[in-house]
């Protein structure tokens, strides 16, 4: 169990991290989000004392960490997978690491057969790969067979096997009862990984939630609804009917109807009883990296207001930085454009450079331009030819903003 | 709901936390825990000095530079010395040469014992897993000390050894054999030391190796260009307590007749290195890491 409160660092003028309060509990893995200088490394280096905060404190246990008895044997960290001497071979590295622990030598062989890393053991770990150097970064996290585990993006540079192990490890351990604790970028990951997320920006609290409710409050899904193409008036007929059911209805550039406040079995049945045939009804559940794309573009306008000048990045808005480091990342338009038939659930993001100043809630008015079709219709019919905002295109894939009174509750009756 | 929230408490979430797993509430490791102690700490920092390569270069180098300069220098007064002209000084005074240029071996080591650490971030992963930092540092400095001390002392003894049979010369006595070797190699090590403590207070290799090398040398340049009749006080006190002149008050052929004699530079060098030592431990406890 760590626990933070009131958390606050400040480098000379600048806020790193401010009045952060959280808790990360043990049996499930914690996913740690938020843009890249946004405090991340900065939290998880006081919470392992070795930063020491301005104001408020953290605590391992009800400890802080170092006033922790034995604490390499309570907490593991992966922060750096370069925090090596490249000089030395991975096993002198650990088996050092491992007698300031009191832990017996033969868990290093151990712990490196856990990594996979036996053959190159008596290797320099100057000559080692990003990857084999997170791999025995996570090996010194797990020597001390601790009950918290903090890991700083544990699958940089990890290739797909080793990214697979990890997310199985960390479920693992979380499933173990301890507590995991994970920053990362790649929000695919997180999504399959984490249990509960929490979200910082600029070094403050954005979120501390479930994954699932994450999802929901940020990005709500939809239902995709498409009666018949030869039959329009059917389609006005049932856009009524749900309309005046409490749903809310917007038609998309193909025909559809994407439908938002109503569980599918409710529209199923509405649309049976105004005697509409259907061609389609879809759940649509939106990622974590839109919501998560959402819930920071959000930090970058409340902080803005708010702290000008105690920014990290002015010229850069948090959300603005992809999970995939690509060099040019900076350029505005970088996105390539969605292509149609994807669902086009990354490309909120691209608002933050084009347009989303002067286009505070872009979606209402984005949704009907959605080039959405279906898979297995397509050839698409620009029913309501609506011109293409050169402002706004790449936002229209995403899904309608739902009135936070029906968000948590319509993901679930959706699916 | 894009806004900031408060984090939720315990009782608000409980969907997630029933979701994974059996619900454990910690996790208890099957490996014994210890308490863990300054004898762990020697062992891991033994660890870290024997298996990176610049420990055996330095080393390597210092003991090559004291035998070889003080059995070269030895030989060529041995063969240059005309029989009967026995001088007043001992044989021991030719180990001088080599310990004063093999200084800077240890100095380099001292600096990397702890500078190292910081230039490639292993410091992160030490104090993570060991969060007494005081402990840390005071491990890296005995096992240092230990290591300066033997290598020092079994070259300084083979060259005195070898230089006292090769010279005629007057035979030492034994308190000049005992301030020739332990005495020397005691100095050589706590300058290594005092190396190390610099090292952790600097965080950087090259400038710390810098700043000790400085320490070292500049004493005796720049009391060199000391022309002036009005700072000839100064300049004595300069050259009489560089550390080449105090190295050499080991072996009693000092450059000037006053200032330190006999045990007088362990001394010196003693309570710098002990008052360095301490503020170096309190930086560490409160700086970040």
């Amino acid at each position: 169990m760590i626990e933070a409160v009131g958390l606050t660092k400040r480098y000379g003028d600048k806020t790193a991290v401010y009045n952060l309060s959280f808790q990360v509990r043990p049996g499930s893995v914690t996913g740690f989000l938020g843009p890249n200088g946004s405090g991340k490394s900065t939290t998880m280096r006081m919470i392992l004392g070795l930063d020491n905060p301005t104001a408020g404190h953290v605590t391992i246990g009800g400890y802080p960490y170092r006033k922790l008895p034995n604490a390499p044997r309570q907490v593991g960290a992966l922060l750096d997978a370069k925090a090596v001497h490249g000089g030395r071979a991975a096993r002198n590295h650990l088996l050092s690491l491992a007698q300031l622990s009191g832990i017996p030598a033969r868990r290093v062989d151990e712990v490196l057969g856990v990594v996979g890393l036996q053959d190159v053991a008596r290797r320099r770990s100057k000559g080692f790969s990003l990857g084999m150097g997170q791999r025995l970064g996570i090996a010194a996290a797990l020597l001390g067979d601790p009950q918290v585990l903090l890991f700083d993006e544990p699958v940089n540079g990890l290739d797909p096997e080793g990214i697979l192990w990890v997310r199985n490890l960390m479920k693992s351990l979380a499933a173990e009862g301890r507590t995991v604790f994970v920053s990362s970028h790649l929000m695919s990951e997180m999504a399959l990984t984490a249990d509960h997320l929490i979200v910082i920006g600029r070094g403050q609290l954005l979120a501390d939630m479930s994954v699932k409710d994450f999802i929901a409050a940020n990005s709500a899904g939809f239902a995709r609804v498409r009666t018949p193409d030869t039959e329009p008036q059917l389609r006005e007929k049932l856009a009524g009917a749900l309309t005046e059911a409490g749903g809310h209805v917007l038609p998309e550039q193909d025909g559809a109807l994407r439908v938002t406040g109503l569980p599918l079995p409710r529209i199923s049945d509405i649309a049976h009883g105004t005697d509409v045939r259907l061609w389609e009804l879809s759940p649509h559940q939106a990622s974590l990296e839109e919501a998560y794309m959402r819930m920071t573009q959000g930090a970058v306008d409340y902080r803005s207001t708010t702290d000008q000048k105690e920014g990290l990045q002015q010229q850069l808005p948090p959300g603005a930085q992809p999970p995939m480091p690509v060099p040019g990342q900076g350029q505005p338009g970088w996105y390539a454009p969605p292509p149609p038939q994807q669902g086009g659930q990354p490309f909120a993001a691209p608002q933050g450079y084009g347009g989303a100043p002067e286009t505070p809630n872009p979606y209402a008015q984005a949704a009907p331009q959605a080039p959405q079709p279906a898979p297995g219709h397509a050839p698409a019919q620009p029913a309501p030819p609506a011109a293409q905002s050169p402002v706004q295109p790449p936002v229209a894939p995403a899904a309608p903003p739902a009135p936070p009174t029906t968000a948590p509750t319509e993901p679930k009756d959706v699916r | 709901m894009s806004t900031p929230q408060p984090p939720m408490p315990q009782t608000a979430a409980p969907n997630w936390q029933a979701a994974p797993g059996p619900a454990h509430p910690t996790y208890t490791s099957p490996i014994p825990v210890v308490r863990t102690n300054l004898g762990h700490a020697l062992a891991s920092e033994w660890t870290k000095i024997r298996s990176v390569r610049s420990t055996m270069w330095t080393l390597g180098v210092f003991v090559l530079l004291v035998v070889g300069i003080g059995l070269a220098a030895a030989a060529l007064v041995a063969a240059n010395t005309d029989e009967g002209n026995v001088s007043d000084e001992t044989a021991l005074g030719f180990g001088f040469f080599g310990l004063l240029l093999g200084s800077i071996c240890i100095i380099t080591l001292g600096v990397l014992t702890t500078a190292s650490e910081y230039g490639t971030g292993m410091i992160r992963t030490t104090m993570t897993a060991c969060p007494s930092r005081g402990r840390v540092l005071t491990a890296k400095a005995i096992v240092f000390f230990a290591v300066a001390f033997v290598v020092t002392l079994a070259s300084a003894v083979l060259v005195a050894l070898a230089d006292v049979a090769m010279v005629d010369a007057r035979e030492p006595s034994g308190g000049e054999w005992l301030k020739g070797t332990v005495g020397v190699s005691v100095y050589i090590a706590l300058l290594g030391l005092l190396s190390l403590v610099v090292g952790s207070i600097i965080r950087h290799s090259a400038g710390a190796i810098t700043i000790m090398i400085g320490v070292l040398l500049a004493p005796l340049v720049i009391a060199m260009f000391m022309f002036s009749e009005s700072l000839r006080g100064l300049q004595q006190a300069l050259i009489e307590y560089s550390i080449p002149n105090q190295l050499s008050v080991f072996y009693t052929q000092s450059l000037t007749e006053s200032g330190p004699t006999g045990w007088d530079p362990l001394w010196i060098m003693l309570g710098v290195t002990a008052a360095v030592f301490a503020g170096a431990l309190a930086l560490l406890e409160k700086r970040d890491v």
